[in-house]
């Protein structure tokens, strides 16, 4: 929802004529801030960047038949392993429900606080903090960085330039580095990437995320957001007027002046607002965007330009938070003399919490019930039926086992419904109604079930097949049909 | 845009397209001009494409791009690849006798699922997909073997096929009796009666079964033993169960008689390899378990 500007507009004016079709970029040179908010930031960048690094490296015993890798997707073995969690590719419904989750998630804090996920925890807000971090270490803050752009290509200016690609091109190739190893066992490959005996898909792999992770963080930067990231537009759409957004005070800033001017107008007894126009928070901003403008698509919220403002508010003696959290309802309040009014719950805040809370708890209760065993019952579809020799009626299935466990096991087939002695495995050593399936592995057998009785023309009896552990009892079933011609 | 009136947006101060939907305007915001660079890249890409990869029709072939670039060739490799990643199953597959293969549930499963894949390619146009067989071509599903359903009988029948040009080929036919002189109408409809009540089936009243049996004594017993059980070695069906390769009503058995039979199934030793034999015979095994 847009800032509904006061009369005295201060919006950028823009030129006459034609616009061109192409735009160049204007590029950015944020100034280093220091402030409650810079070190939120800071903070979540070390811990996100700190797990993204470390994670790969944590181990997790789950037996001699697993491997030790807390978190690992293992696609040659079709695996997907998360600490106690271990899942198998048909059961990616849990994919689902975390996605599901993550969306929620991302709705409530939207609605609690605008674009929390953008200003703080999105890969790339954090690359390019990252990234920009170096830039400023190298070639220092704003005003050098602008001096240095366009000074000539003296020594100095090359050695900083060269320094800096260097730095960004080995955080990349960390990035990349590390992303691989979610897919393999991370001491044994970091060895093989070390001694180069590591697989080509490795090297690629890491290869196109040097390029992304280069490119994205430090070439395209506020570029991402802007033009390819669809999550603003979907943002725009999701909030409403009680969203915390970061907002420049325009009811207590406007009419910005100068401090000269500002002494001017109060002496000939005009209103001056507290905005001195420093630009300090257009200068501090990652994307470029004058806040004063009101809430825009450029600004990813990262409460920068808040430190910024406050620290000018502080020099100038005047009261803090200029630039905050807050919203459209507030500014009019304050216009009516109303005091601020800040509603964390509403309808869709408590709505999303209750989604969150629900998908949870299904999500708990499914992984809390996941059952190591699974059994399904295929009925051959051509012939359902064949006759014998003898006029008996026999049906062919294949049952399919799964053993989600990491041991082998044995299991008990036996088929409720149907005269006992009449059915028979194929496939088996044991040559008995008692197969083994290897740990961690599903296994196919066939049952043939005969009938010398009687049945009815068209007839489908109900069967049901019981798996039963040997040695612990557990059990499972699968249902099916027993046809006749 | 061309031709559009270009306004001005009161509250954004952005140039407008000119669109307009109830009230709503579309801003006119330029592409960042990396975008339309990348836009021109991909045209430049496509030229290279073009050239790389056989994508130009000529009057009767095509252009054959360069490099070796196309799909027939990465099928070919991912084939290859295929190959020796399966090198080791296949090796278990050959190692173990078929046996063996069937009392391995791990080894059935393999040659199950090689053994699907031949049997479609290959038996599926007789024996149909499912391995029913139709009028004349055996259903392998059930516990009904002329050659024999032990997995050693299968891969002889599949290696030298029945009555094909193969001199180690499974042989003996069923005269022509009625063609051939050697029977009347009569008697062949006598005996064919008289095969009928072998399993059961009830025959129309007036059938001269003595005449029936006489006939079945001097000229089926031979093939199809005194019981009418008939033998595998020769292939003569047991004509007591209740399964009809030709069909059990009258006339069927008659035109069996007077005509003869002799269906045909191909010798498959020098189209199919010995593993690959193997495999089919297993999943052939176990789709009725044989007998
Ligand atoms: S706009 Fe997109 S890319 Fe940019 S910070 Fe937000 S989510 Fe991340
Ligand atoms: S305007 Fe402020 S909150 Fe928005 S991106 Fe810029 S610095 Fe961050």
């Amino acid at each position: 929802m847009a800032v509904q500007l006061p009369a005295n507009d201060f919006a950028e004016p823009i030129a006459d004529g034609d616009e061109p079709l192409y735009a160049s970029r204007r590029k950015i040179y944020p100034k280093a801030v220091s402030g409650p908010f810079r070190r939120a930031k800071t903070g979540l960048l070390l811990l996100t960047l700190g797990i993204y690094y470390i994670l790969p490296f944590v181990r997790w015993n789950r037996g001699i038949n697993a491997p030790d890798q807390a978190v690992l997707i293992d696609f040659p073995s079709r695996r997907f392993y998360f600490f106690f969690i271990e899942i198998w590719p048909q059961e990616v419904y849990y994919l689902t429900g975390l996605l599901i989750l993550a969306a929620v998630v991302l709705f409530l804090m939207n609605a609690l606080a605008g674009r929390v996920w953008c200003g703080y925890l999105c890969p790339q807000t954090v690359w390019t903090d990252l990234f920009l971090f170096v830039e400023r270490k190298v070639e220092g803050d704003r005003t050098q960085r602008i001096a240095l752009d366009a000074g000539p290509w003296t020594v100095n200016k090359v050695t900083r330039k060269i320094a800096k690609h260097a730095i960004w091109l080995i955080i990349a190739w960390w990035t990349g580095g590390v992303w691989v190893l979610y897919f393999a066992d991370a001491p044994t490959l970091v060895k093989e990437l070390a001694t180069f005996q590591a697989p080509a898909i490795a090297w690629i792999s890491i290869g196109i995320l040097t390029f992304t992770t280069y490119s994205l963080a430090g070439l395209m930067r506020e570029q991402v957001c802007i033009y390819m990231c669809p999550w603003p537009r979907i943002q725009a759409a999701l909030t409403d007027e009680y969203a915390l957004n970061v907002t420049y005070r325009y009811d207590r800033g406007e009419p910005r002046y100068s401090l000269k001017k500002a002494q001017v107008a109060h002496d000939a007894g005009l209103p001056a607002g507290d905005c001195i126009d420093c630009s300090q928070c257009v200068w501090a901003c990652p994307t470029g965007v004058d806040i004063r403008n009101g809430n825009q698509l450029g600004c990813i919220q990262c409460g920068l330009c808040i430190d910024a403002c406050d620290s000018i508010m502080a020099k100038v003696g005047k009261p803090q938070r200029l630039i905050a959290y807050d919203n459209d309802i507030n500014a009019q309040r304050r216009a009516q003399g109303l005091p601020s009014q800040y509603k964390l719950l509403r309808t869709r805040t408590l709505l999303y919490a209750g989604i969150i809370v629900s998908v949870s708890f299904v999500m708990i209760f499914a992984l809390a019930t996941r059952s190591d065993l699974g059994v399904s019952l295929i009925h051959d579809r051509n012939p359902t039926f064949v006759r014998l020799k003898d006029g008996a009626v026999r049906n062919a299935y294949t049952i399919r086992i799964a053993n989600k466990y990491l041991e082998r096991r044995l299991f008990l087939i036996n088929v409720e419904g149907f005269e006992p002695g009449n059915f028979q495995i194929l496939g088996n050593t044991t040559n008995t109604m008692v197969v083994e399936v290897d740990p961690d592995r599903t296994q196919e057998f066939r049952l043939l079930m005969t009938t010398y009785a009687a049945i009815p023309p068209d007839a489908s009896i109900p069967i049901r097949v019981v798996v039963t552990d040997v040695k612990t009892g557990q059990t499972a079933r699968a249902t099916g049909h027993f046809r006749g011609p | 845009m061309g031709g559009e009136k270009k306004a001005r947006n009161n509250s954004e101060k952005a140039l407008t397209t000119g669109h307009e939907w109830d009230g709503i305007e579309e801003l006119n915001t330029p592409l960042p001009k990396w975008w339309i660079w990348i836009f021109y890249a991909t045209i430049v890409w496509s030229i290279g494409y073009w050239v790389v990869y056989p994508s130009w029709p000529l009057v009767s072939t095509y252009a054959s791009g360069a490099f070796n670039w196309r799909s027939r060739s990465a099928v070919q490799k991912e084939l290859e690849l295929l190959q020796k990643l399966r090198a080791p199953l296949i090796e278990a597959l050959r190692a173990a006798p078929v046996e063996k293969i069937l009392a391995d549930p791990q080894l059935l499963n393999l040659a199950r699922a090689q053994g699907r894949v031949v049997f479609r390619d290959n038996c599926a146009a007789c024996h149909g997909i499912g391995a029913t067989g139709i009028k004349g071509y055996p259903n392998l599903n059930d516990d009904d073997w002329l050659w024999g359903g032990k997995p050693q009988d299968i891969i002889y029948t599949i290696t030298y096929g029945v009555r094909s040009a193969h001199p180690k080929a499974h042989s003996g036919v069923m005269p022509a009796f009625g063609r051939g002189n050697l029977l009347k109408m009569p008697e062949i409809i006598a005996v064919a009666e008289y095969v009928r009540t072998l399993s059961g089936l009830t025959p129309p009243a007036g059938t001269d079964l003595a005449l029936g049996g006489k006939v079945f004594k001097e000229h089926c017993a031979v093939c199809h033993a005194e019981n009418g059980k008939g033998r595998r070695d020769i292939g003569s069906p047991d004509l007591t169960d209740s399964i009809w390769l030709y069909g059990s009503d009258q006339k069927t058995i008659v035109d069996g008689i007077y005509h003869g039979r002799g269906g045909m199934m191909p010798a498959w030793i020098d189209r199919l390899d010995e593993v690959t034999i193997k495999a089919l015979a297993a999943y052939i095994h176990s789709l009725g378990g044989g007998k």
